[in-house]
Protein backbone atom coordinates (compact mmCIF):
# COMPACT_ATOMS: atom_id res chain seq x y z
CA UNK A 1 0.00 0.00 0.00
CA UNK A 2 3.05 2.17 1.01
CA UNK A 3 4.98 1.38 -2.18
CA UNK A 4 1.77 1.98 -4.33
CA UNK A 5 1.57 5.64 -2.86
CA UNK A 6 5.19 6.18 -3.73
CA UNK A 7 4.58 5.58 -7.26
CA UNK A 8 0.71 7.04 -7.31
CA UNK A 9 1.46 10.04 -5.60
CA UNK A 10 4.00 11.44 -8.33
CA UNK A 11 2.15 10.33 -11.00
CA UNK A 12 -0.65 12.19 -9.85
CA UNK A 13 1.02 15.58 -9.37
CA UNK A 14 2.37 14.70 -12.84
CA UNK A 15 -0.90 14.54 -14.50
CA UNK A 16 -2.23 17.42 -12.44
CA UNK A 17 0.32 19.82 -13.38
CA UNK A 18 -0.18 18.60 -17.30
CA UNK A 19 -3.96 19.25 -16.85
CA UNK A 20 -2.90 22.73 -15.46
CA UNK A 21 -0.59 23.34 -18.44
CA UNK A 22 -2.72 21.93 -21.20
CA UNK A 23 -5.76 23.96 -19.95
CA UNK A 24 -3.78 27.39 -19.81
CA UNK A 25 -2.55 26.30 -23.35
CA UNK A 26 -5.99 26.23 -24.78
CA UNK A 27 -7.79 28.87 -22.55
CA UNK A 28 -5.22 31.83 -23.00
CA UNK A 29 -4.01 30.77 -26.64
CA UNK A 30 -0.21 30.62 -26.19
CA UNK A 31 1.46 30.55 -29.24
CA UNK A 32 2.83 27.47 -29.92
CA UNK A 33 6.62 28.76 -30.56
CA UNK A 34 5.93 29.97 -27.06
CA UNK A 35 4.93 27.14 -25.19
CA UNK A 36 2.91 24.34 -26.84
CA UNK A 37 0.71 22.28 -24.88
CA UNK A 38 1.48 18.56 -23.64
CA UNK A 39 -1.04 17.25 -26.04
CA UNK A 40 1.22 19.07 -29.08
CA UNK A 41 4.70 17.40 -27.08
CA UNK A 42 2.79 13.91 -27.33
CA UNK A 43 2.55 14.23 -30.97
CA UNK A 44 5.62 15.74 -31.70
CA UNK A 45 7.44 12.77 -29.58
CA UNK A 46 5.25 10.32 -31.23
CA UNK A 47 6.41 11.76 -34.58
CA UNK A 48 10.12 11.77 -33.79
CA UNK A 49 10.72 8.96 -31.62
CA UNK A 50 12.99 7.07 -33.92
CA UNK A 51 15.04 10.12 -34.37
CA UNK A 52 14.63 11.17 -30.70
CA UNK A 53 15.72 7.60 -29.47
CA UNK A 54 18.32 7.34 -32.07
CA UNK A 55 19.82 10.84 -30.51
CA UNK A 56 19.99 9.74 -26.95
CA UNK A 57 21.38 6.47 -27.98
CA UNK A 58 24.58 8.74 -29.73
CA UNK A 59 24.73 10.60 -26.79
CA UNK A 60 24.52 7.72 -23.61
CA UNK A 61 26.95 5.73 -25.76
CA UNK A 62 29.20 8.90 -25.48
CA UNK A 63 29.08 8.95 -21.79
CA UNK A 64 29.45 5.40 -21.80
CA UNK A 65 32.47 5.37 -23.70
CA UNK A 66 33.53 8.73 -22.08
CA UNK A 67 32.87 6.63 -18.48
CA UNK A 68 34.82 3.55 -19.17
CA UNK A 69 37.85 5.52 -20.31
CA UNK A 70 37.52 7.95 -16.90
CA UNK A 71 37.50 4.90 -15.33
CA UNK A 72 40.42 3.16 -16.67
CA UNK A 73 42.63 6.66 -16.16
CA UNK A 74 41.03 7.54 -12.71
CA UNK A 75 42.05 4.04 -11.21
CA UNK A 76 45.17 3.72 -12.55
CA UNK A 77 46.10 7.23 -11.57
CA UNK A 78 44.31 6.74 -8.23
CA UNK A 79 46.79 3.45 -7.56
CA UNK A 80 49.75 5.04 -8.29
CA UNK A 81 48.53 7.56 -5.33
CA UNK A 82 48.50 4.16 -3.57
CA UNK A 83 51.70 3.15 -4.29
CA UNK A 84 54.05 6.05 -3.40
CA UNK A 85 53.73 9.50 -1.20
CA UNK A 86 56.09 10.46 -3.70
CA UNK A 87 53.46 10.23 -6.58
CA UNK A 88 50.38 11.06 -4.36
CA UNK A 89 52.46 14.57 -3.76
CA UNK A 90 52.64 14.79 -7.64
CA UNK A 91 48.77 13.88 -9.26
CA UNK A 92 46.61 15.02 -6.41
CA UNK A 93 46.80 18.47 -6.88
CA UNK A 94 46.99 17.85 -10.97
CA UNK A 95 43.28 16.19 -10.76
CA UNK A 96 42.18 18.83 -8.76
CA UNK A 97 42.50 21.28 -11.67
CA UNK A 98 40.43 19.05 -14.07
CA UNK A 99 38.01 19.32 -11.70
CA UNK A 100 37.74 23.20 -11.21
CA UNK A 101 38.23 23.73 -15.27
CA UNK A 102 34.96 24.46 -16.86
CA UNK A 103 34.67 21.75 -18.96
CA UNK A 104 33.17 24.21 -21.98
CA UNK A 105 35.95 26.08 -21.73
CA UNK A 106 37.46 22.94 -23.29
CA UNK A 107 35.70 22.57 -25.92
CA UNK A 108 37.01 24.49 -29.00
CA UNK A 109 40.78 23.11 -27.71
CA UNK A 110 39.26 19.90 -27.97
CA UNK A 111 37.54 19.77 -31.18
CA UNK A 112 40.55 21.54 -32.57
CA UNK A 113 42.79 18.48 -31.54
CA UNK A 114 40.20 16.08 -32.12
CA UNK A 115 39.86 17.11 -35.77
CA UNK A 116 37.37 18.35 -37.40
CA UNK A 117 36.33 14.37 -38.85
CA UNK A 118 36.02 13.01 -35.27
CA UNK A 119 34.04 15.50 -33.26
CA UNK A 120 32.63 13.01 -31.50
CA UNK A 121 36.27 12.22 -29.83
CA UNK A 122 36.35 15.62 -28.99
CA UNK A 123 32.71 14.63 -27.17
CA UNK A 124 33.99 12.04 -25.44
CA UNK A 125 37.20 13.30 -24.30
CA UNK A 126 34.89 16.68 -22.54
CA UNK A 127 32.87 14.15 -20.94
CA UNK A 128 35.60 11.99 -19.18
CA UNK A 129 36.76 15.20 -18.25
CA UNK A 130 33.88 15.56 -16.28
CA UNK A 131 32.95 12.00 -14.89
CA UNK A 132 37.11 11.77 -14.58
CA UNK A 133 37.25 13.43 -10.83
CA UNK A 134 34.47 11.78 -8.88
CA UNK A 135 35.88 8.50 -9.84
CA UNK A 136 39.35 9.40 -9.03
CA UNK A 137 38.65 10.89 -5.47
CA UNK A 138 36.07 8.12 -4.51
CA UNK A 139 39.35 5.66 -5.35
CA UNK A 140 42.11 7.23 -3.51
CA UNK A 141 39.37 7.91 -0.72
CA UNK A 142 38.84 3.54 -0.96
CA UNK A 143 42.54 3.15 -1.19
CA UNK A 144 43.42 5.16 2.07
CA UNK A 145 39.73 3.36 3.73
CA UNK A 146 41.61 -0.21 4.80
CA UNK A 147 41.14 -1.45 8.40
CA UNK A 148 43.95 -0.79 10.18
CA UNK A 149 44.68 -3.63 12.03
CA UNK A 150 44.37 -5.32 8.25
CA UNK A 151 46.81 -3.20 7.44
CA UNK A 152 49.10 -4.17 10.35
CA UNK A 153 48.85 -7.67 9.22
CA UNK A 154 50.00 -6.77 5.87
CA UNK A 155 52.93 -5.20 7.58
CA UNK A 156 53.41 -8.52 9.75
CA UNK A 157 53.52 -10.92 6.82
CA UNK A 158 55.17 -8.93 4.73
CA UNK A 159 53.34 -8.11 2.02
CA UNK A 160 55.11 -6.24 -1.10
CA UNK A 161 53.22 -2.76 -2.60
CA UNK A 162 51.50 -4.32 -5.52
CA UNK A 163 49.88 -7.27 -3.09
CA UNK A 164 49.03 -4.59 -0.85
CA UNK A 165 47.32 -2.98 -3.44
CA UNK A 166 46.15 -6.08 -5.52
CA UNK A 167 44.75 -7.97 -2.16
CA UNK A 168 43.83 -5.36 0.73
CA UNK A 169 43.40 -1.95 -0.58
CA UNK A 170 41.56 -2.37 -4.24
CA UNK A 171 39.09 -4.48 -2.51
CA UNK A 172 38.63 -2.54 0.28
CA UNK A 173 38.24 0.46 -1.93
CA UNK A 174 34.86 -1.37 -3.93
CA UNK A 175 32.32 0.63 -1.85
CA UNK A 176 34.08 3.96 -2.60
CA UNK A 177 34.59 2.67 -6.46
CA UNK A 178 30.71 2.10 -6.80
CA UNK A 179 30.01 5.37 -5.74
CA UNK A 180 32.54 7.26 -7.41
CA UNK A 181 31.34 5.38 -10.82
CA UNK A 182 27.44 5.86 -9.81
CA UNK A 183 28.19 10.10 -9.28
CA UNK A 184 30.39 9.54 -12.37
CA UNK A 185 28.13 8.25 -15.07
CA UNK A 186 25.47 10.69 -14.51
CA UNK A 187 27.83 13.51 -14.83
CA UNK A 188 29.27 11.57 -17.77
CA UNK A 189 26.00 11.73 -19.17
CA UNK A 190 25.51 15.68 -18.49
CA UNK A 191 29.25 15.88 -19.70
CA UNK A 192 27.77 14.72 -22.81
CA UNK A 193 25.27 16.87 -23.46
CA UNK A 194 27.13 20.26 -22.41
CA UNK A 195 29.85 18.86 -24.71
CA UNK A 196 27.28 18.35 -28.07
CA UNK A 197 26.33 22.30 -27.16
CA UNK A 198 29.73 22.97 -27.18
CA UNK A 199 30.71 21.39 -30.22
CA UNK A 200 27.68 22.90 -32.33
CA UNK A 201 26.20 20.85 -35.01
CA UNK A 202 29.61 20.27 -37.00
CA UNK A 203 28.80 16.16 -37.33
CA UNK A 204 27.31 15.28 -34.07
CA UNK A 205 24.11 14.28 -33.24
CA UNK A 206 22.70 13.46 -30.48
CA UNK A 207 19.99 14.70 -28.22
CA UNK A 208 21.43 18.43 -27.50
CA UNK A 209 21.86 18.78 -31.59
CA UNK A 210 18.40 17.85 -31.63
CA UNK A 211 17.31 19.95 -28.97
CA UNK A 212 19.39 23.28 -30.81
CA UNK A 213 17.85 22.50 -34.22
CA UNK A 214 14.40 22.68 -32.91
CA UNK A 215 14.85 25.91 -31.24
CA UNK A 216 16.56 27.50 -34.31
CA UNK A 217 13.54 26.15 -36.58
CA UNK A 218 11.01 27.12 -33.78
CA UNK A 219 9.84 24.02 -33.24
CA UNK A 220 8.97 23.90 -29.46
CA UNK A 221 7.35 21.36 -29.11
CA UNK A 222 9.95 19.05 -30.53
CA UNK A 223 12.08 20.84 -28.62
CA UNK A 224 10.54 19.60 -25.61
CA UNK A 225 10.25 15.85 -26.43
CA UNK A 226 13.61 15.91 -26.52
CA UNK A 227 13.80 17.15 -23.27
CA UNK A 228 11.39 14.67 -21.97
CA UNK A 229 13.51 12.05 -23.86
CA UNK A 230 16.44 13.06 -21.67
CA UNK A 231 14.79 12.80 -18.54
CA UNK A 232 14.08 9.89 -18.97
CA UNK A 233 17.24 8.62 -20.27
CA UNK A 234 18.71 10.41 -17.07
CA UNK A 235 16.33 9.18 -14.57
CA UNK A 236 17.02 5.32 -15.89
CA UNK A 237 20.49 5.82 -16.09
CA UNK A 238 20.48 6.80 -12.32
CA UNK A 239 17.90 4.22 -11.26
CA UNK A 240 19.94 1.45 -13.26
CA UNK A 241 23.37 2.80 -11.67
CA UNK A 242 21.54 2.49 -7.90
CA UNK A 243 20.54 -1.37 -8.97
CA UNK A 244 24.26 -1.56 -9.98
CA UNK A 245 25.89 -0.30 -6.25
CA UNK A 246 23.22 -2.02 -4.41
CA UNK A 247 23.84 -5.64 -6.01
CA UNK A 248 28.08 -4.49 -5.70
CA UNK A 249 27.80 -3.91 -2.61
CA UNK A 250 25.72 -6.86 -1.40
CA UNK A 251 28.29 -8.94 -3.15
CA UNK A 252 31.35 -7.46 -1.53
CA UNK A 253 29.48 -7.73 1.97
CA UNK A 254 28.22 -11.04 1.53
CA UNK A 255 24.56 -10.81 1.87
CA UNK B 1 65.53 -19.50 24.64
CA UNK B 2 64.12 -16.07 24.91
CA UNK B 3 61.27 -15.45 22.06
CA UNK B 4 60.86 -11.94 22.21
CA UNK B 5 62.37 -9.62 25.17
CA UNK B 6 62.04 -5.71 25.56
CA UNK B 7 65.37 -4.68 26.70
CA UNK B 8 64.48 -1.31 29.21
CA UNK B 9 62.22 -0.54 26.22
CA UNK B 10 60.62 2.91 26.30
CA UNK B 11 58.19 4.37 23.75
CA UNK B 12 56.94 8.11 23.31
CA UNK B 13 54.68 9.24 21.21
CA UNK B 14 53.57 12.77 19.92
CA UNK B 15 51.04 13.22 23.14
CA UNK B 16 53.93 12.37 25.59
CA UNK B 17 54.82 9.15 26.96
CA UNK B 18 53.64 6.44 26.64
CA UNK B 19 55.45 2.87 27.58
CA UNK B 20 58.08 2.22 30.30
CA UNK B 21 60.75 1.52 30.87
CA UNK B 22 60.43 -1.73 31.19
CA UNK B 23 61.59 -5.10 31.12
CA UNK B 24 60.18 -8.08 29.45
CA UNK B 25 61.24 -11.48 28.41
CA UNK B 26 59.19 -13.95 26.56
CA UNK B 27 60.47 -17.79 26.66
CA UNK B 28 59.15 -20.46 24.15
CA UNK B 29 56.53 -21.89 24.85
CA UNK B 30 55.30 -19.74 27.71
CA UNK B 31 52.20 -17.95 28.10
CA UNK B 32 52.09 -14.32 29.13
CA UNK B 33 49.33 -12.31 30.04
CA UNK B 34 50.11 -8.57 30.16
CA UNK B 35 47.17 -6.66 32.53
CA UNK B 36 47.10 -3.10 33.36
CA UNK B 37 44.35 -0.21 33.20
CA UNK B 38 43.31 1.15 29.75
CA UNK B 39 46.34 3.49 28.33
CA UNK B 40 48.99 1.81 30.06
CA UNK B 41 50.70 0.98 27.01
CA UNK B 42 49.53 -2.84 26.37
CA UNK B 43 49.18 -2.89 23.13
CA UNK B 44 52.26 -0.59 22.49
CA UNK B 45 54.31 -3.57 24.15
CA UNK B 46 52.53 -6.05 21.84
CA UNK B 47 53.42 -4.26 18.79
CA UNK B 48 56.82 -3.62 19.70
CA UNK B 49 57.12 -7.45 20.11
CA UNK B 50 55.21 -7.90 16.97
CA UNK B 51 57.78 -5.75 15.49
CA UNK B 52 55.16 -3.26 13.83
CA UNK B 53 57.05 -0.57 15.83
CA UNK B 54 60.18 0.04 17.15
CA UNK B 55 60.91 1.68 20.43
CA UNK B 56 62.07 5.15 21.55
CA UNK B 57 64.57 3.89 23.56
CA UNK B 58 65.87 0.32 24.55
CA UNK B 59 66.66 -3.18 22.40
CA UNK B 60 63.50 -4.99 21.59
CA UNK B 61 64.93 -8.80 20.72
CA UNK B 62 63.11 -10.96 18.93
CA UNK B 63 63.79 -14.50 17.63
CA UNK B 64 61.13 -15.16 15.00
CA UNK B 65 61.86 -14.48 11.41
CA UNK B 66 59.33 -13.28 9.03
CA UNK B 67 55.99 -14.87 9.10
CA UNK B 68 56.65 -16.46 11.85
CA UNK B 69 54.67 -14.06 14.37
CA UNK B 70 51.02 -13.54 14.30
CA UNK B 71 48.55 -11.22 15.80
CA UNK B 72 45.00 -11.52 16.58
CA UNK B 73 43.14 -7.85 17.45
CA UNK B 74 40.47 -7.07 19.34
CA UNK B 75 38.00 -6.81 16.81
CA UNK B 76 38.15 -10.36 14.38
CA UNK B 77 39.49 -7.88 11.45
CA UNK B 78 38.47 -10.04 8.54
CA UNK B 79 38.34 -8.96 4.75
CA UNK B 80 34.31 -8.73 4.73
CA UNK B 81 35.14 -9.81 0.88
CA UNK B 82 36.81 -12.47 1.01
CA UNK B 83 34.98 -15.80 2.45
CA UNK B 84 36.41 -17.76 5.91
CA UNK B 85 38.76 -19.48 3.93
CA UNK B 86 39.87 -16.98 1.77
CA UNK B 87 40.87 -14.57 5.16
CA UNK B 88 42.46 -18.16 6.35
CA UNK B 89 44.54 -18.87 3.76
CA UNK B 90 45.80 -14.77 3.02
CA UNK B 91 49.09 -14.88 5.20
CA UNK B 92 50.39 -18.21 3.09
CA UNK B 93 49.18 -16.69 0.09
CA UNK B 94 50.96 -13.35 0.64
CA UNK B 95 54.43 -15.44 1.89
CA UNK B 96 53.64 -17.66 -1.71
CA UNK B 97 52.11 -20.46 -0.79
CA UNK B 98 50.27 -22.05 -3.96
CA UNK B 99 46.42 -21.26 -4.06
CA UNK B 100 45.78 -25.10 -3.63
CA UNK B 101 47.81 -25.60 -0.78
CA UNK B 102 46.83 -22.74 1.08
CA UNK B 103 43.08 -23.74 0.54
CA UNK B 104 44.17 -27.31 2.35
CA UNK B 105 45.58 -25.84 5.05
CA UNK B 106 43.13 -22.98 5.55
CA UNK B 107 40.26 -25.68 5.43
CA UNK B 108 42.46 -27.40 8.36
CA UNK B 109 43.29 -24.60 10.53
CA UNK B 110 38.96 -23.74 10.17
CA UNK B 111 38.79 -27.41 11.01
CA UNK B 112 41.03 -27.04 14.47
CA UNK B 113 38.62 -24.16 15.29
CA UNK B 114 35.53 -25.59 15.05
CA UNK B 115 34.40 -24.14 12.12
CA UNK B 116 34.68 -26.86 10.17
CA UNK B 117 31.76 -26.41 7.42
CA UNK B 118 31.48 -22.49 7.41
CA UNK B 119 34.41 -22.43 5.28
CA UNK B 120 32.49 -20.54 1.99
CA UNK B 121 31.11 -18.47 4.75
CA UNK B 122 31.18 -14.22 4.67
CA UNK B 123 32.60 -12.86 7.86
CA UNK B 124 28.97 -10.75 7.76
CA UNK B 125 27.39 -13.87 7.78
CA UNK B 126 29.51 -15.11 11.05
CA UNK B 127 28.53 -14.44 14.63
CA UNK B 128 30.95 -12.51 16.80
CA UNK B 129 32.55 -15.74 18.41
CA UNK B 130 32.76 -17.45 14.89
CA UNK B 131 34.45 -14.58 13.53
CA UNK B 132 37.06 -14.48 16.00
CA UNK B 133 37.50 -18.37 15.53
CA UNK B 134 38.29 -17.47 12.09
CA UNK B 135 40.98 -14.93 13.18
CA UNK B 136 42.05 -17.55 15.23
CA UNK B 137 42.55 -19.91 12.71
CA UNK B 138 44.35 -17.13 10.18
CA UNK B 139 46.48 -16.59 13.47
CA UNK B 140 47.51 -20.18 13.74
CA UNK B 141 47.33 -21.03 9.51
CA UNK B 142 51.09 -20.18 9.63
CA UNK B 143 52.47 -22.13 12.78
CA UNK B 144 53.58 -19.21 14.08
CA UNK B 145 56.66 -19.27 17.11
CA UNK B 146 54.87 -15.75 18.32
CA UNK B 147 51.63 -15.56 19.01
CA UNK B 148 49.93 -11.84 20.05
CA UNK B 149 46.64 -11.64 21.39
CA UNK B 150 45.51 -7.98 21.66
CA UNK B 151 41.94 -7.98 24.54
CA UNK B 152 40.82 -11.06 21.77
CA UNK B 153 37.89 -11.73 23.67
CA UNK B 154 36.98 -8.27 25.25
CA UNK B 155 33.85 -7.46 22.87
CA UNK B 156 32.24 -11.37 23.31
CA UNK B 157 29.94 -12.25 26.12
CA UNK B 158 31.15 -14.26 29.17
CA UNK B 159 30.50 -17.52 28.04
CA UNK B 160 32.35 -17.68 24.28
CA UNK B 161 34.90 -15.71 26.16
CA UNK B 162 35.40 -18.58 28.14
CA UNK B 163 34.83 -21.22 25.37
CA UNK B 164 37.75 -19.02 23.18
CA UNK B 165 40.03 -19.18 26.23
CA UNK B 166 40.22 -23.03 26.19
CA UNK B 167 40.34 -23.57 22.39
CA UNK B 168 43.44 -20.81 22.78
CA UNK B 169 45.04 -22.93 25.00
CA UNK B 170 44.07 -26.32 23.51
CA UNK B 171 45.48 -24.82 20.12
CA UNK B 172 48.60 -23.97 22.44
CA UNK B 173 49.16 -27.49 23.15
CA UNK B 174 49.52 -28.76 19.46
CA UNK B 175 52.54 -26.54 18.46
CA UNK B 176 53.32 -24.63 21.76
CA UNK B 177 54.14 -21.28 20.24
CA UNK B 178 54.88 -18.61 22.65
CA UNK B 179 51.97 -16.17 23.00
CA UNK B 180 51.51 -12.98 24.69
CA UNK B 181 48.01 -11.87 25.61
CA UNK B 182 47.07 -8.55 27.02
CA UNK B 183 43.43 -8.43 28.41
CA UNK B 184 41.56 -6.09 31.09
CA UNK B 185 40.34 -9.53 32.61
CA UNK B 186 41.99 -10.67 35.54
CA UNK B 187 40.56 -13.92 36.14
CA UNK B 188 40.92 -14.52 32.21
CA UNK B 189 44.32 -13.68 32.38
CA UNK B 190 45.41 -15.96 35.29
CA UNK B 191 43.23 -18.89 34.03
CA UNK B 192 45.23 -18.49 30.75
CA UNK B 193 48.69 -17.61 31.44
CA UNK B 194 51.39 -19.63 32.87
CA UNK B 195 52.75 -15.55 33.90
CA UNK B 196 50.89 -12.45 34.60
CA UNK B 197 52.28 -9.34 33.96
CA UNK B 198 51.12 -6.40 35.65
CA UNK B 199 51.07 -2.76 34.04
CA UNK B 200 51.00 0.73 36.05
CA UNK B 201 48.86 3.01 34.68
CA UNK B 202 50.56 4.42 31.73
CA UNK B 203 53.20 5.51 30.67
CA UNK B 204 52.95 1.67 31.68
CA UNK B 205 56.04 -0.05 34.08
CA UNK B 206 55.96 -3.29 35.45
CA UNK B 207 54.13 -3.20 38.90
CA UNK B 208 54.29 -6.62 39.78
CA UNK B 209 54.83 -10.54 38.25
CA UNK B 210 53.04 -13.71 39.19
CA UNK B 211 53.69 -16.93 38.58
CA UNK B 212 50.74 -19.40 37.57
CA UNK B 213 50.87 -22.73 38.97
CA UNK B 214 48.93 -25.46 37.19
CA UNK B 215 48.73 -27.29 33.51
CA UNK B 216 47.86 -25.67 30.71
CA UNK B 217 45.57 -26.20 29.22
CA UNK B 218 43.55 -26.30 32.53
CA UNK B 219 41.53 -28.40 33.95
CA UNK B 220 37.91 -28.24 34.08
CA UNK B 221 37.17 -26.92 38.04
CA UNK B 222 40.87 -24.79 37.71
CA UNK B 223 38.90 -21.57 38.73
CA UNK B 224 37.27 -23.00 41.64
CA UNK B 225 40.84 -23.69 43.08
CA UNK B 226 42.04 -21.98 46.04
CA UNK B 227 45.65 -20.86 44.23
CA UNK B 228 43.84 -20.00 41.24
CA UNK B 229 41.18 -17.56 43.63
CA UNK B 230 44.57 -15.90 45.15
CA UNK B 231 46.03 -15.67 42.10
CA UNK B 232 43.72 -13.23 40.95
CA UNK B 233 43.32 -11.66 44.50
CA UNK B 234 47.21 -10.54 44.20
CA UNK B 235 47.16 -9.67 40.53
CA UNK B 236 43.90 -7.67 41.65
CA UNK B 237 45.99 -5.87 44.29
CA UNK B 238 48.95 -5.33 42.38
CA UNK B 239 46.53 -3.84 39.43
CA UNK B 240 44.59 -1.66 42.34
CA UNK B 241 48.46 -0.03 43.49
CA UNK B 242 49.77 0.00 40.06
CA UNK B 243 46.69 2.73 39.40
CA UNK B 244 46.88 4.29 42.49
CA UNK B 245 50.59 4.71 42.12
Amino acid sequence: MKRLGEVLAPLGLTAVLLAVWELACRTLEVPAYFLPPPSAVAVALADHLPVLVAAAWRTLSTALIALVVASLIAQALAILTALSPWLDRAIRPLASVVQVTPVIALAPLLLIWAGLDHPDRALVAMAVVVAFFPIFSGAVAGLRAADPDLERLFDLYGAKPWQRVRRLRLPAAVPFLLEGHKVGAGLALIGAVVAEFGAGSGGVSGLAWQIQDAGAKLQTARMIAALVVLGIMGVALHAALERLERAGLRWWRGR
Amino acid sequence: MTTAALRNVRVDYARGPALGPVDLAVADGEVVALVGPSGCGKSTALRLLAGLEGPTAGEVIRAPGRGETAVVFQAPTLAPWLSARANVALPLELAGTGPADARRRADEALARVGLAGAEAARPATLSGGMAMRVSLARALVTEPRLLLLDEPFAALDEITRRALADDVLRLWAATRPAIVFVTHNVEEAVYMASRVVVLTRGPGRIAGEFGVEGPLPRPAAFRTEAGFRRTVEAVSAALAEGVAA
